[in-house]
């Protein structure tokens, strides 16, 4: 009798990276429904259009590599298109997702060997191609509340082209973080701003809810030991402590930590976009470390930057840092001194 | 660097009275009920036994009998070589076969020594009375004497040879920890065994512990070997023993890994190229307790061992008292044979077992489970994928390692950042490979980086004494050629340095010419003796002088 023969161990996989990137998937669901109560079916039809633009670009490149298209069913390519979707602002026309989403996959993921081997996460760095190349039609945040109906929304994105009654102005409005940073230059304070229908209750309206359900999921996902609390932490708590100090030395100039990590693609980034395994450190220690810099990064970049949110250049600039965070963070060795 | 061993930190007593932890590791499903609820019953004796010459870490056996010799039970048929060997004696009585190659229990599927016994069904041994020892008044080493020429080896899997690895007199132990953790799933020999003989493993243990002259003896169970425990607990009680203590450890894979144990038990980390006799502890199997009592006790050496046979594979899954040398397919027979459905042979657990291709091979004195497993059971690995560095492997290395790092610098035979990463710290558990989401087989990148540095270090070996003999010959060469440059030289400076010797040679010439001449005078100088002469010595003379004339004429 024959028997068959493999390497151990030999216990049926208890994992798969399909498994993990559907559980962000659905991680990513309670917040996404928040942005679209909130934004509009935009965002529905950007998430479409990413995600499909990701998917195909992602096939054509694995065939032209001579690649398995198979390998499409690992989700990654779909995680992708729907992170940089939901970082864009749900008025934008129809070839700011496909262009991002293009980007994206063949420059930042395919043509560095496709996943796993992409120094950058492929989200963000299609997000700043676009916030680069195009400022304006990354500004067309619609005011929470003014929605379009699907059948406009559909229209608005192809076309351009808007009900009536409606005029890009009508409609658009600068997101609160922008708003801040607009009036603060007008030497505001902060107490006159707040007064504003921008602001909600601990944060910008509207943001601050879809912070709090993308933190939901996150915490699902943790729950779920899709990620590890090391990132998600080092970039809230620095992010929070940064704030703190500021804030206690100038509480007009400076927004509390509490608003920080409520605005913004705050809770997106803390519990999705920097934890994207690929780009960001392994070690345990390094993970902190990179999580910290991401938090410290992007506050600093919202506070004195010239855009309005930080997170996406936070997060490239430590997905370079994050091979030397690696080579220093190494832990002690069982039976190793230090 | 190795570190000398009294340089190491030693836990203290006091620290052996709370559980610590270990980085990593894994629960596992445990699948053992199917095997550990049977009691342990006799596999019988087979037609064939298949002794290994080797059957431990160490030299092969000697083999001490030949084709056609009659054995009986327990007699030694092949002697240790050197320190770390262990001998092989026949586990039945009857005539040696052969003694030739054979398929062993061994991943790479290799032929090795073995001594086949055509067994005669007696299963006699050549005396049948013993008397007990009184190992209390033995001393350590002659313990560890008895130990040797009972051929016993580690019996939880590595096969370390028992007296080697007691040392007896050489460390200073303060613990002897008797490990009965059998943390990997589907395996319950251990379990059964204490249930089972709970008096016999307590007597081995006491026998260990006065061979180590440890003070403290701390036998580690797992959780969820409830009767076990309950079993050792009531024989200590009964023997109202206090010199040895159970300890339960709860149930995460590896705990029963000798380090991880260690560190569990004592909080402490055996230095990563010391032993923990470095630190003071010497660790057991709990099935290896057993043969030391069989040793020292019944006198016998050791001849047989608990085998699980379990699985989906088989068709009742048991416990075996199986003799050394049974063949695995007689001991699958013994469980009710095979199902329809099996399609891997596994030997040892899931998780660091290898699988094997034939049942032919025997079971040795390492081999403590056969897992026969259906497709379904564990069904073929799905195909790797790309490596997302998301870290789930390095959260349970019980090393500490990076494993993530360490595949990508064996895949690229990286060597030294390998080694830099720590390669040979990996204890090969799969715990990373099991997390693995992209489903890399890990530990065989592992072991193949493992042999590609041990195979390259040979190589660096024999090169550099191929370099050096290629170094030492152009040498000689050079010397040789320098000797007779230098030969020649002194025989030209000889030839024409005619200075001082044309001279002499002059001389010589001329002194030659003047012996010719003194010669030469000599010979036409007249005859002596002519003056004076009578007329009859003239007469004489002159007719001498005819004769000669004549004769030289008629010449």
């Amino acid at each position: 009798m024959e028997f068959k023969t493999y390497s151990s161990p030999h216990l049926p996989v208890s994992n798969s990276v399909t498994a993990m990137m559907q559980r962000v998937l659905i991680a990513l669901l309670p917040g996404t429904a928040c942005v679209t109560w909130i934004f509009g079916w935009g965002i529905v039809i950007n998430i479409l259009l990413a995600s499909l633009t990701a998917l195909l670009a992602e096939a054509a490149i694995l065939a032209l590599r001579k690649r398995p298209v198979t390998t499409l069913r690992d989700g990654s390519a779909l995680v992708t298109g729907v992170l940089l979707a939901l970082a864009l602002p749900p008025l934008a026309p129809w070839w700011i997702p496909v262009i991002g989403s293009l980007f994206a996959i063949v420059i930042a993921k395919q043509l560095y060997g496709g996943l796993g081997y992409n120094p950058f996460n492929p989200a963000m760095a299609g997000y700043v191609v676009l916030l680069i190349s195009f400022p304006l039609e990354l500004t067309l945040w619609s005011a929470p509340g003014a929605q379009l109906g699907f059948s406009d929304a559909l229209i608005q994105v192809f076309t351009g082209a808007l009900p009536a009654d409606q005029t890009l102005d009508t409609l658009t409005m600068a997101t609160p973080m922008d708003n801040i940073k607009t009036r603060l230059g007008l030497s505001e304070t902060l107490s006159e701003i707040h007064g504003s229908p921008l602001f909600g209750d601990f944060a910008g309206a509207g943001w601050e809810w879809i912070n709090l359900w993308f933190l939901l999921g996150g915490l699902w996902l943790l729950q779920m030991k899709v990620i590890q609390w090391h990132i998600p932490v080092g970039m809230l708590g620095g992010m929070a402590c940064i704030a703190f100090v500021f804030y206690a030395i100038n509480p007009d100039v400076f927004t509390t930590p509490l608003f920080q990590l409520f605005s913004g693609a705050a809770m997106l980034g803390a519990f999705f976009i920097a934890t994207d395994p690929v780009s960001a450190c392994t070690t345990p220690r390094g993970r902190l470390y990179y999580g910290l810099g991401i938090g410290l990064l992007t506050y600093i970049i919202r506070t004195w930057g010239g855009y309005p949110d930080g997170v996406a250049f936070a997060v490239l600039l430590m997905n370079m840092a994050a091979p030397t965070i690696d080579h220093y963070t190494r832990p002690r060795v069982f039976g190793h001194d230090k | 660097m190795v570190k000398s061993a009294a340089s190491f930190s030693r836990p203290s007593v006091a620290a052996f009275n709370r559980l610590h932890t270990f980085h990593g590791g894994l629960k596992l499903p445990g699948h053992r009920e199917v095997s550990a609820t049977r009691p342990i019953s006799s596999a019988g004796v087979p037609a064939v036994l298949i002794l290994p010459l080797q059957q431990h870490i160490g030299a092969p056996a000697e083999c001490l009998v030949q084709p056609g010799d009659t054995v009986y039970k327990g007699q030694l048929i092949a002697q240790q070589v050197g320190a770390i060997s262990a001998a092989v004696h026949a586990s039945s009585s009857g005539t040696v076969l052969a003694v030739e190659e054979r398929p062993v229990p061994h991943p790479s599927g290799l032929q090795a020594p073995c001594i086949i016994i055509e067994t005669d069904g007696l299963d006699r041994y050549r005396d049948n009375n013993v008397t007990p020892l009184d190992y209390s008044r033995m001393a350590p080493d002659e313990i560890c004497a008895h130990i040797r020429r009972a051929g016993i080896v580690g019996l939880g899997g590595a096969g370390f040879p028992t007296q080697a690895k007691l040392g007896c007199g050489k460390h200073d132990i303060d613990l002897l920890l008797i490990n009965a953790v059998e943390c990997e799933p589907y395996i319950s020999c251990d379990n059964r065994l204490i249930q089972e003989r709970a008096a016999e493993v307590i007597e081995g243990v006491r026998i260990l512990q006065h061979a180590v002259q440890a003070d403290n003896c701390i036998i580690a169970i797992e959780d969820g070997m409830a009767v076990a425990e309950q079993a050792l607990r009531t024989t200590l009680a009964a023997g109202n023993e206090t010199g040895i203590k159970v300890t339960r450890i709860p149930e995460i894979y590896p705990s029963g890994g000798e380090r991880q144990l260690i560190k569990v038990l004592t909080g402490h980390e055996v230095p990563s190229q010391g032993f923990p006799a470095d630190i003071g502890i010497i660790c057991q199997n709990v099935g290896t307790a057993a043969a030391v009592y069989n040793a020292i006790i019944k006198q016998q050496p050791l001849l047989s061992r608990i085998v699980t046979v379990t699985g989906d594979g088989v068709v009742q899954p048991q416990n075996f008292e199986t003799l050394i040398g049974t063949p695995v397919s007689h001991l699958v027979a013994a469980a009710g044979g095979y199902t329809q459905d099996v399609e891997r042979l596994l030997i040892g657990g899931p998780m660091m077992g290898y699988t094997v291709p034939v049942d032919n091979i025997p079971v040795t004195k390492t081999l403590n489970c056969i897992l026969a497993v259906t497709r379904e059971e564990m069904p073929a690995p799905p195909p790797a994928q790309a490596c997302i560095r998301c870290g789930k492997c390095t959260e349970v290395c019980p090393a500490d390692l990076l494993p993530q790092q360490l595949y990508w610098y064996a895949r690229s035979s990286n060597q030294d950042a390998a080694q830099d990463y720590n390669l040979f710290d990996c204890i090969e558990c799969g715990c990373c490979a099991y997390v693995c989401p992209s489903h890399i087989p890990l530990v065989q990148y592992y072991r193949h980086a493992k042999a590609e540095i041990w195979s390259s270090e040979k190589q660096t070996k024999s090169s550099d004494i191929a370099r050096q003999r290629h170094e030492a010959h152009l040498n000689r060469l050079d010397r040789i050629k320098q000797e007779r440059a230098e030969r020649m030289a002194k025989k030209k400076q000889a030839l024409s340095s005619d200075g001082g010797s044309s001279d002499k040679k002059k001389a010589a010439i001329a002194a030659a010419l003047e012996r010719v001449k003194h010669k030469k005078e000599l010979a036409d100088a007249p005859p002596k003796n002519v003056e004076n002469l009578t007329a009859e010595q003239q007469q004489l003379i002159i007719a001498v002088d005819k004769r000669r004339q004549q004769k030289n004429d008629t010449e």
